[in-house]
């Protein structure tokens, strides 16, 4: 019967369960303390009608009783608070070692690249039983990336990458929809999340034919744009060495510090005089009109991959863009 | 049934006192300007209503096949903008409080009449404007115009628009300060704080919220007005600017806003339960101290409108904690007005009959606020016609029912008639069968994904879309008939008498309708609010 009149959406991802649980648990209490001042309502409606009950009782009030009715809901709200919570502070980390993907929104479409090069127009692959890590920013307006059967949800801004992270655990094509009003085809920017067997990823993955990784394009882009030029392999460059960067902690000029994520990757190179290293003079020129998002997302890449531990090296600390 | 047809009143009263379009336009009467304000309100409700029914009736079929996109895009923010801000917003302030304040506190009038005329020109001035705006071709940024596209992308009248709101938003700051400095200096001898009436308090808590809040979404649209017109970078970040901002400053107040609006018909809900259950307001103390915890608590909660938004997840945690916070005194009203119907003498008047639906439908609605402040579901219902219902489920189920049970239950102390009981009963059920089936399936939606602002859907979405449809033709004709009986009732409705209700308060010791003056003594109060211990038990006879 739900089949055909189905309350809630398919559940594909390890945390949709979690989220169905809590709202049901919601709708429990809530239907209770409904369906309590109803019936109290209409209890009190017919027993006390003028007809029955002419002379009504003069009772100013109760401290006992706001007492209670202030306190249990209260603790009840804490649970839902609590709940809720744990549940949102898991959405909001990625795990280690999830797999990347960078999306694009624009008006009014979504555009895909995986850390291998693959690219999609609003059809997403992922493969079952892996951790993905999405990592968006927007062309123009706010858009915002929601997947019902994965119950996540996150706004696609101009300016910055946001991400979100699912663990697909069923085999299906399931809704993408756009849910941040966007213009005239925010409905239209609709598009189909594919979770597949790793195997059958994996090949289609490779299916499209050889191409060049989003970080090999990065390095590519690195040298074009003249990047290497100033941020050399050495110490003698006018810029900070980028080897190693990523997760690391980095002293600005101004005193402040941090710990180099995506989104301070992509500022640097659309405003390098926001945050300048330091020790180093704010010369960097600026990029901004000259890099598409793909371009970013290929250099943000490239330049992660120079802190990839070598082998034999421990790991390290690496706080990802969260 | 009463079949004598005669004039209201011989005696001079506020609407006999002066003929003409000028003694209308000029008034500095509290009572003429909040018939005025009716006029206008009235009128956007029947165009916010329009918008209503194009987008119902384009969400029958998945496909955008009635009207385009772009026009689509414009109903929902035209209907957003209407109803909020040229509803309800002044609803029951500045009809029902506008009148019924300082009736209640024994005063001749306002503490500033003529602020209080210039309230109601500057609402028409902004929503002539705004009108301007939908005439010229309209606005598609949804009426909470994030930036950059409303800054940066939309190519519809925005600055017009946003300017109207703008100033409609002055209306609301002189009306609260009206009321606050009102209620503060000109109750009558012997009227405290503690036997104000908690119409009075309510509407007093939504004025704080009106003066201190209002200013910042009006300097916010002009900063969008600013960016749009001479691309200063203050929230697109092609110009330097931060998306988040806007949603800040827009949030910080339209989440208050919304307790403007209820604040208010809560106010109304005191009275009508206590008079139709012959009590006083169980827990007073409460429910008045509930109303300030309302207005100040309100302020501290904007980001729950941007879990998803792009803010820190630490961020997330204490506003959905405060969230939880607010919603605290809201139910205890709720308790404390069922337990003044306890062992109390109960009538079913229409009146009472809409406080009835407002306690249960903002009930549902709240906790469902409840839901949406949870952050591991509000992850998943944002955005979705989930929130649609929750804000609709309060802000019609209930405050429009709580401004229709002021109508109904003060109409007789504004025209000196009454209104005919059985349609009147008629369409509140109408109002109330249509609205839960207008908007019950679309929390359903909201949970399957359906996301909101969509021309077009999947067609899994259909049915309930479709039965949410058939429920607000239920619910428009549940507000046709209100408007057809109460023109009726003010030359076929039967003379009303100073206090049909036998309700107990200062407004019920004029005549219907009251002189210009209001008193012809200032009264003294020596008795407590809802004292119906001491008021005598008459029967009601009139229209029964």
């Amino acid at each position: 019967m739900w089949k055909n009149f189905p309350l809630f959406p398919e559940r594909a991802s390890s945390l949709a369960g979690q989220v169905d649980g809590l709202y049901f648990f919601l709708v429990a209490v809530s239907a209770f303390f409904t369906i309590l001042i109803f019936v109290t309502i209409f209890i009190f409606a017919i027993k006390y009608r003028r007809e029955a009950h002419p002379n009504p009782s003069h009772i100013e009030g109760s401290l006992p009783l706001e007492l209670t009715w202030t306190l249990i809901p209260l603790g009840i709200c804490m649970i839902f608070f609590a709940w809720g919570s744990l549940i949102y502070f898991q959405e909001g980390r990625a795990p280690k070692g999830a797999m990347e993907i960078y999306a694009v929104g624009k008006q009014w479409m979504w555009k895909f690249e995986h850390e291998t090069g693959q690219r999609e127009i609003n059809t997403l692959h992922v493969p079952l039983g892996r951790d993905v890590k999405m990592i968006m920013s927007s062309q123009d307006v706010i858009h915002s990336f929601y997947v019902p059967a994965f119950r996540i949800k996150q706004d696609v801004l101009p300016g910055r990458y946001t991400t979100t992270w699912f663990h697909p655990t069923k085999i299906g094509t399931y809704h993408l929809f756009c849910a941040e009003y966007c213009g005239t085809q925010h409905s239209g920017m609709i598009g189909e999340v594919v979770v597949m067997e790793p195997a059958a990823y994996q090949a289609w993955l490779v299916g499209g034919g050889a191409m060049a990784s989003l970080s090999a394009n990065g390095q590519q882009l690195f040298l074009q744009l003249g990047c290497a030029t100033c941020h050399r392999t050495d110490t003698q460059g006018r810029g900070p060495m980028l080897a190693g960067l990523y997760g690391k902690q980095v002293q600005l000029d101004d005193g402040r510090s941090l710990v180099a994520d995506e989104n301070y990757i992509r500022e640097s190179i659309l405003n390098p005089g926001a945050k300048v290293v330091s020790g180093f003079k704010p010369i960097m020129p600026t990029y901004q009109g000259q890099v598409s998002e793909e371009s970013l997302a290929a250099l943000v890449q490239y330049i992660k991959s120079l802190s990839q531990p070598q082998p034999g090296e421990p790991a390290g600390n690496r706080a990802s863009l969260q | 049934m009463a079949t004598a047809v005669q004039p209201v009143v011989e005696r001079e009263n506020y609407l006999n006192s002066n003929y003409g379009i000028k003694s209308w336009l000029l008034t500095t009467d509290h009572k003429r300007i909040a018939l005025l304000y009716l006029m206008s309100i009235t009128a956007m409700f029947w165009l916010g209503g329009f918008f209503a029914m194009l987008i119902r009736l384009e969400l029958l079929t998945p496909a955008g096949d009635l009207v385009t996109s772009d026009t689509y895009n414009k109903l929902f923010t035209m209907h957003g903008i209407t109803m909020i801000f040229f509803f309800l917003i002044p609803s029951v302030p500045a009809v029902i409080g506008n009148f019924v304040i300082p009736l209640m506190i024994g005063a001749k009038d306002l503490a500033f009449p003529r602020l209080n005329l210039a309230s109601w020109y500057i609402y028409m001035l902004g929503a002539g404007l705004a009108l301007w705006g939908f005439l010229l071709g309209g606005v598609d940024t949804g009426w909470t115009f994030y930036t950059p596209f409303s800054t940066s992308y939309s190519n519809t009248h925005v600055v017009t628009v946003a300017v109207g709101v703008f100033i409609v938003g002055f209306s609301s700051i002189f009306t609260g300060l009206n009321f606050i400095v009102t209620i503060h200096r000109m109750r009558a001898p012997g009227l405290t704080w503690n036997r104000l009436p908690l119409f009075c308090w309510s509407n007093y808590a939504a004025s704080l919220i009106m003066v201190l809040g209002t200013p910042v979404v009006a300097i916010t649209l002009l900063l969008v007005a600013f960016e749009r017109l001479f691309h200063i970078g203050v929230f697109n970040p092609q110009l330097g600017g931060d998306p988040l901002l806007f949603q800040h400053l827009f949030w910080f107040y339209s989440h208050p806003a919304v307790y403007i609006m209820i604040l208010p018909g809560m106010g109304v809900i005191s009275e009508v339960v206590t008079c139709y259950s012959r009590k006083r307001a169980f827990g007073y103390e409460f429910i008045a101290l509930a109303s300030i915890a309302i207005a100040v608590l309100g302020f501290l909660v904007w980001a729950h409108h941007m879990f998803v938004a792009g803010i820190s997840m630490y961020s997330a945690l204490v506003f959905s904690l405060l969230t939880y916070f607010v919603a605290i005194p809201s139910a205890v009203k709720v308790f404390n007005w069922t337990a003044t119907m306890y062992k109390g003498s109960v009538r079913f008047d229409t009146p009472m009959l809409y406080a009835w639906g407002f306690i249960g439908l903002f009930t549902m609605g709240g906790l469902t606020g409840v839901f949406l402040a949870s952050l591991g579901v509000d992850v998943h219902v944002t955005d979705t016609y989930f929130v649609v219902a929750h804000f609709h489920y309060v802000m019609v189920g209930g405050m429009v029912l709580a401004y229709l049970a002021g109508l109904h239950f003060w109409w007789p102390k504004i025209t000196g008639r009454m209104y005919p009981e059985p349609p009147a009963k008629l369409s509140a059920l109408l109002v109330f069968v249509g609205f839960n089936l207008t908007f019950f399936p679309q929390f359903i939606l909201g949970y399957m994904g359906m996301p909101r602002r969509y021309h077009a859907y999947p067609p899994e979405f259909q049915v309930l879309n479709v039965l949410s449809t058939a429920g607000a033709s239920v619910l428009a004709i549940g507000y046709i008939l209100p408007m057809i009986y109460f023109l009726w009732s003010l030359r076929y409705g039967e003379d009303a008498g100073p206090n049909p209700w036998n309700a107990v308060g200062l407004e019920w010791m004029t005549p219907s309708p009251p002189p210009t003056h209001n008193f012809d003594e200032t009264p003294v109060v020596t008795w407590e609010a809802y004292d119906y211990e001491h008021q005598p038990q008459e029967e009601i006879t009139i229209g029964h």
